[in-house]
């Protein structure tokens, strides 16, 4: 057996040659995640519910356009889209605007990461969306549409609301997904926890790389239940008394 | 009020309406029966445009419907419409199921539009539930609530789909109950129903259907009165719900 000394303590220790801490580099990766992942969320849940919604509508083309976002969104690994937006698309807009791109955007790493991030998991939650709204009864929609609602009011009052509750469960491992993947962002060089990590272990090296590894994944483990508790409580929150899910 | 002029509709190439005409009188209550699957919720749908059709026009209260221009939502807003399955809106209160299109769509307070709807609960009997979810009340206690529901848009006249079919039998007469007193009080109604005591009793007119015709259109007690000079398919669908 090998004779590993274990040493929890060494994130507390000096990062060579500075006056910081590890553990301090991984609090701050751990701010930049949660950061990039809480932005993207919104981007995702906002942009996938209007198009998760576009692909229920009457209107053939704007189905057909949300549709095709979600076919190219979700079909092209996370991280060659995050490539695309960091390294591609700056060489294929105007110069100008590539060159701000490239040298005045603040942070171009994180937003890069929380807009990629936004528009891939958008393409995810319209898929969710989508498939509450078809979940709900046919008669919902002539319901609302019969009283003089307009389609929009009756998508905004009367079926989405619903088609929310249907898919906060599998909404619930998106959110934790986000979370989780988040992690990818250090791939275009967002100071994310993964990239602290890869830090410390990497560059830096203390004694003891296994237990930085360690503590992150615990760290992620912690974040990702927690997303799954605040999901619940909400799922719980919003549950409808005397509303069998599924009937119907 | 609802005049039907030479309707006809296709599901891609099934015709599922052919040529339908008739017509419903302010104060009329006309019942609507025929075989499953001969478009009755077809045609009561393409009355208030929840389904379109391909040729001839519907007009309701000299509004036409295949108009291009026409405000659907507006003339729905004055055309009441009770489901088979209730269709109550699961997530809101009884109250916000009577309150939301008052508000929404006639513009009405919060308090005016609370304000009717509790009037018109206490005139279905359902009062005391109030507060409760949809989910929470009873079949026929729902398609009461529904039908509160279009009565608090003030329409012009009502639409109904087989509002008791889905229901318990125990429950279909509290249903009926408030259909016959709303057609008493002179409510202009188009029910497709099977419920014949409901017809025999309130009903000025009644249409039969068959594979998308209007087989029959005449006065109840023409229907009733005189079987043997009904038509063969009538008398066949006649014999078969007349028997219990
Ligand atoms: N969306 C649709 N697409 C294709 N065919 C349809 C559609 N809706 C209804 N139909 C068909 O149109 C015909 C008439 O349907 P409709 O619902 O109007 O009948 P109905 O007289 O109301 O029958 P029921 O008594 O069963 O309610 C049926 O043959 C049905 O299968
Ligand atoms: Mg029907």
């Amino acid at each position: 057996m090998s004779q590993y000394q274990w040493d929890w303590l060494v994130i507390f220790e000096n990062v060579t040659d500075t006056d910081e801490f590890y553990y301090q580099w991984l609090i701050s990766g751990l701010g930049w995640t949660l950061l990039i992942a809480l932005s993207a969320w919104v981007i995702a849940l906002i942009l996938g519910t209007i198009i998760g919604t576009a692909r229920t509508l009457p209107n053939k083309f704007v189905a057909g356009i949300a549709t095709a976002y979600v076919e190219l969104f979700r079909n092209i690994p996370l991280i060659v889209q995050l490539f695309m937006w960091f390294f591609v698309l700056p060489e294929m807009v105007p110069t100008n605007i590539g060159n701000w791109m490239k040298q005045d955007m603040p942070h171009p790493g994180i937003i890069t990461s929380i807009i990629g991030l936004g528009l891939f998991t958008a393409a995810r939650v319209a898929e969710q969306i989508r498939t509450g709204i078809l979940a709900l009864p046919r008669g919902q929609k002539n319901a609302g549409l019969a009283l003089g609602l307009t389609l929009a009011q009756t998508y905004r009052h009367v079926l989405l609301p619903m088609a929310f509750r249907v898919v906060i469960p599998p909404l619930t491992s998106e959110f934790m997904s986000i979370f989780k993947n988040s992690a990818v962002a250090y791939s275009i060089t967002a100071t994310e926890l993964f990239f602290q990590m890869k830090q410390i272990t990497g560059d830096y090296k203390p004694a003891n790389q296994i237990e930085v590894v360690t503590i992150v994944g615990l760290i992620y483990i912690l974040v990702a239940f927690s997303a799954n508790r605040i999901m619940t409580f909400i799922e719980r929150r919003v549950q409808v008394p005397g509303y069998i899910s599924g009937g119907k | 009020m609802i005049s039907i002029k030479n309707v006809s509709k296709w599901y891609g190439n099934f015709q599922v309406l052919t040529d339908c005409t008739t017509e419903v009188k302010k104060g009329d209550v006309v019942v609507v029966c025929g075989p499953s699957g001969s478009g009755k919720s077809t045609l009561i749908k393409c009355v208030n445009a929840l389904e379109p059709f391909q040729k001839g026009d519907i007009v309701v209260d000299g509004t036409s419907i295949a108009d291009p221009s026409t405000n659907l939502p507006k003339i729905r807003s004055r055309v009441g419409m009770v489901f088979q399955h209730f269709e109550l809106f699961p997530h809101l209160t009884i109250t916000r199921n009577l309150a939301l299109a008052q508000e929404k769509v006639l513009g009405r307070s919060k308090d005016e539009a609370m304000t009717k709807g509790l009037a018109l609960l206490e005139r279905v009997g359902l009062k005391d539930h109030a507060h409760k979810f949809p989910g929470q009340l009873s079949g026929g206690q729902q398609q009461r609530v529904a039908i509160a529901r279009a009565l608090a848009m003030d329409p012009i006249v009502m639409l109904f789909d087989e509002p008791t079919s889905a229901l318990d039998p125990e429950m279909v007469n509290e249903v009926l109950d408030v259909m016959v007193e709303l057609a008493q009080e002179g409510m202009t109604m188009m029910c497709v129903t099977h419920e014949m005591g409901f017809a025999r009793k309130v009903a000025h007119r009644v249409i039969f259907m068959d594979k998308g015709h209007i087989v029959e259109d005449c006065a109840k007690e023409e229907f009733f009165g005189d079987l043997n000079s009904r038509s063969e398919r009538a008398r066949h669908f006649l014999s078969k719900i007349l028997q219990h």
